[in-house]
């Protein structure tokens, strides 16, 4: 089934008692359930966009690779920083897996910009929430809700998102260290208002640079980095972006590299947050988990992974981790996986109100969570 | 029906005689709220000091059917916090422990009756701030702020309170105790967080909120530009937005306002200007630098008579006063008025002030006008004399053809002070009445009787008392103001 319209999206759903909707399938997992697939991926398409407003609307199947596009004709963007936007990752896909990416830092996440929803709830009835204007306090707040609810309260038609005007240039200092968390809570409040404050651990860097080793493990010991992990804070390379007009990045990046001697610039931006953002560091055939976390929590997190790759986004509040096939060492975090052969929630279960699942979806149509 | 009395003696035996107000002198403080137009009297005040003891309370409204308003300063502009006849309040203010602060993690956890500047008190000495500035911060509570996810000056940049809130803790209104979200700024699963925040207390009461806090910005740059016209200030705003720059505010007063700030809190404004329009920039100096340089040249091609830069913190406190006053200013100019919060789309600000300004001559109602033009968002201020027979039914009916305006425009009822008890009739307007049917069933799995905070948002229920009152006593005596 492949409709085009919120209409015809609401009359499948009706026509069909299990269902589940699925954009691109970039986070695979999450449309594996035993139930009906829909495809939003006709569902396309730019219904409205006032760049004076700093908004727009547009269908839920539409790729985020469009609304990049001709957000930026205007020198807008989506702060949030999309994941697998090169991928194809659809609108209505990246609300329903509450994903956001290393820009999440400075303005917040996903959650933070969206403003309205059109969506069909499980009685197959098309409803508005929320509003299309930047500041809207009216209702209740669905469309937040909607935000990483996996399709399971209803299927989204329509989409609107505030957006920004995008900083003029941007510039990324690099930042081996052998205290990940530690280095970045020590940026994560300085004046520079850090535009992104990310990290790589286990030899995943993105940047293609080589990752320092252990100060306790010498190159060529051969002690593995697990061994290392579980006994001192994680070591790897911070990545801290700053953005704004051009004139002023020169002296925020040198106050920086002052205060970090061992940091560089990095020369190949543009490419390594491409690839943090594309998960082009993680195993291609692994599992990759998201893992919702707080930068203390950081050092027990590594600890318990033993030696995947894990990337740290948000100044430590969010880890993707990337282990070639499942081991189940997630006890006790907030997880979802993305893609691979696991649990959907390989730590703690996501909260459940029943009745609010009684509400949107009486005939539990979407599989439940 | 009202409750028969011992159900109000199972209430009453949770809490020391002293902290469970039944005697109507006691009453009458809380009979209204910052929507001075309204008033009702609660059976009784319930002044729990823990969160257990909040809890026990909302268990026993439940389990007797007892309706109850939580309330924390009373600040709300839309009689949100407003007592229901038969029902009782539960007062929150003395739930105010900052349990947690953690600069490194950037997080605060505050109980509910925290002041919101208490917040941006205690994160101060880490160089971190709570974004959200409602005009009352000085006393609003962050639970009222949570309830109404309220907003101020600065949401153009930095959201309303709903995107500062991590996580919660809450009774329902069922009497169940719920933790959604968390310390971290990403979650796993729907956001059941950000579902809370604005329930305007159909849900239940939160009781503890985690924070997120930001670094506050090493340096601002105020600048207040006045001009012969509102449309050469709006012509100013749209330029600004089109050059790319994301000020922390932008702010618009008109006319009256504009005569009102000046009278009350003797503030400086240019003369023979119309409109006044101010502006903030912020962040680290080098960026602020770059950026005003921009601004400076879009203000001068702007037609303004002056243009005016604070140059030192205490010009800046000076600027923000003026626009901060405006409200309470007013109330010099009449003695009653109501205050708007429809949103228009921002590139039809021009006309939706002409518009008002129309309607305002053709009812002959004087208003004046306060907004935050970076988000549309309008506070007309409408100005009634209470005494005088159907002048407030008058200025009532100028009110909801402004927020239809609001609406056929594209825009939204409310911006920031929630629909509460003054704008329940105007919901419909805005949602159909199965959208409605779906907020309602959302509402009944956290509150399956109704008992909480019942008459408001939902348009239909029996209209409460209308009586004339004044100004609200703290902002005749200044201490607070409205945004």
């Amino acid at each position: 089934m492949t409709p085009t319209t919120p209409e015809q999206l609401a009359e499948a759903i009706r026509a069909t008692p299990c269902v589940l909707a699925v954009g691109a399938g970039t986070k695979p997992r999450l449309s594996q359930c035993d139930a009906t697939l829909i495809s939003t991926r006709a569902l396309s398409g730019i219904v409205e966009y006032e760049p004076s407003e700093f908004t727009f609307t547009a269908l839920a199947g539409t790729p985020v690779r469009e609304i990049a596009a001709a957000l930026a004709k205007s020198g807008q963007y989506l702060p949030f920083d999309p994941l697998l936007v090169n991928a194809g990752a659809t609108l209505g896909g990246t609300v329903a897996s509450g994903l956001s990416g290393p820009g999440r830092f400075r303005y917040g996440g996903l959650r933070d910009f969206i403003l309205g929803v059109q969506f069909v709830d499980g009685e197959g009835r098309l409803l508005r929430m929320g509003g299309k204007v930047v500041k809207n306090a009216a209702g209740f707040d669905l469309p937040k809700f909607f935000v990483g609810s996996l399709g399971r309260y209803g299927v989204l038609a329509e989409i609107t998102f505030k957006v920004f005007p995008r900083a003029t240039a941007f510039r990324t200092v690099r930042i081996p260290t052998d205290n990940v968390a530690a280095t970045m809570m020590s940026m994560s409040s300085t004046r520079w208002e850090l535009d992104a404050l990310d990290a790589a651990c286990g030899g995943c860097d993105a940047s293609s640079q080589e990752v320092p080793a252990p100060p306790s493990a010498p190159k060529g010991s051969g002690e593995a980095p697990s061994a290392t992990r579980a006994s001192q804070p994680p070591w790897g390379a911070v990545f801290a972006r700053v953005g704004g007009p051009a004139v002023a990045l020169d002296a925020l990046t040198a106050e920086i590299l002052a205060r970090f001697p061992t940091g560089a610039v990095l020369a190949e931006d543009d490419a390594f947050w491409t690839s943090v953002r594309e998960f082009k560091w993680a195993h291609a055939d692994g599992v990759l988990v998201k893992v919702a976390l707080t930068p203390k929590r950081l050092p027990e997190l590594c600890a318990a992974l033993g030696d995947a790759r894990i990337h740290f986004s948000a100044g430590g509040n969010v880890a993707y981790v990337s282990q070639p096939a499942f081991e189940p060492r997630f006890a006790g975090f907030d997880a979802l996986t993305l893609r691979g052969d696991a649990p959907l929630f390989p730590g703690i279960a996501p909260v459940v109100v029943p009745g609010v699942k009684t509400a949107l979806d009486p005939q539990n149509r979407f599989p439940s969570l | 029906m009202l409750p028969s009395a011992p159900s109000l003696d199972r209430l009453k035996s949770l809490l020391p005689p002293e902290r469970f107000l039944t005697q109507s002198a006691e009453l009458a403080a809380y009979e209204s709220d910052g929507l001075t137009a309204f008033k009702a009297t609660p059976l009784a005040v319930a002044v729990p000091e823990t969160q257990d003891e909040v809890i026990a309370l909302v268990r026993a409204c439940h389990a007797e059917g007892i309706p109850f308003v939580a309330r924390g300063s009373g600040t709300s502009l839309s009689g949100g916090s407003m007592p229901v006849e038969g029902g009782i309040v539960i007062t929150l203010n003395r739930l105010n422990r900052i349990v947690r602060l953690d600069h490194e993690e950037r997080i605060a956890v505050v109980e509910a009756g925290v002041i919101n500047t208490a917040v941006t008190l205690a994160a101060a000495p880490y160089g971190l701030l709570f974004a959200p500035d409602p005009s009352s911060q000085s006393i609003c509570t962050i639970g009222g702020n949570i309830a109404f996810n309220s907003g101020g000056a600065h949401c153009l940049k930095y959201g309303m309170t709903s995107n500062h809130v991590l996580g919660l803790k809450a009774v329902l209104a069922n009497g169940e105790v719920v933790e959604f979200g968390g310390a971290s700024r990403e979650m796993i699963g729907p956001d059941w967080t950000g579902l809370f925040v604005g329930n305007e207390g159909l849900f239940g009461i939160a009781l503890e909120a985690t924070l997120q806090l930001l670094p506050k910005p090493e340096c601002y740059h105020t600048v207040l530009a006045g001009y012969h016209t509102i449309e050469q200030a709006g012509d100013a705003v749209s330029a600004i937005i089109a050059s790319g720059l994301l000020p922390g505010a932008i702010e618009i007063m008109e006319g009256l306002a504009i005569e009102a700030a000046k009278a009350a809190v003797h503030a400086d404004y240019p003369p023979g200007c119309d409109a006044v329009l101010i502006i903030e920039l912020e962040g680290p100096r080098e960026v602020v630098a770059a950026d005003r340089a921009r601004l400076d040249a879009i203000l001068a091609a702007s037609h303004p008579v002056e243009v005016r830069p604070a140059r030192d913190a205490n010009e800046r406190l000076a600027i923000w006063k003026g626009r901060k006053s405006a409200f309470s200013a007013v109330g010099r100019l009449s003695p009653d008025f109501i205050v708007q919060d429809g949103v228009v789309p921002r590139r039809r600000l021009g006309e939706a002030l002409r518009r008002i300004g129309e309607m305002s001559r053709e009812m002959n109602i004087r208003c004046a006008n306060v907004f935050h033009a970076g988000d549309g968002n309008l506070h007309p201020l409408i100005l009634y004399d209470g005494r005088e027979p159907g002048a407030l039914h008058r200025a009532e009916q100028l009110a909801g053809r402004i927020l239809k305006m609001c609406v056929e425009m594209g825009g939204s009822i409310t911006g920031e002070h929630g629909v509460g008890v003054e704008k329940r009739d105007y919901l419909a307007d805005m949602f159909s009445a199965e959208e409605i049917e779906c907020m309602k069933r959302i509402r009944a799995a956290f509150d399956p009787l109704g008992i909480a905070n019942p008459g408001k948002m939902f348009p239909g229920k029996e209209a409460p008392a209308l009586t004339h009152h004044g100004l609200h006593p703290l902002e005749k005596a200044g201490v607070i103001s409205r945004e």
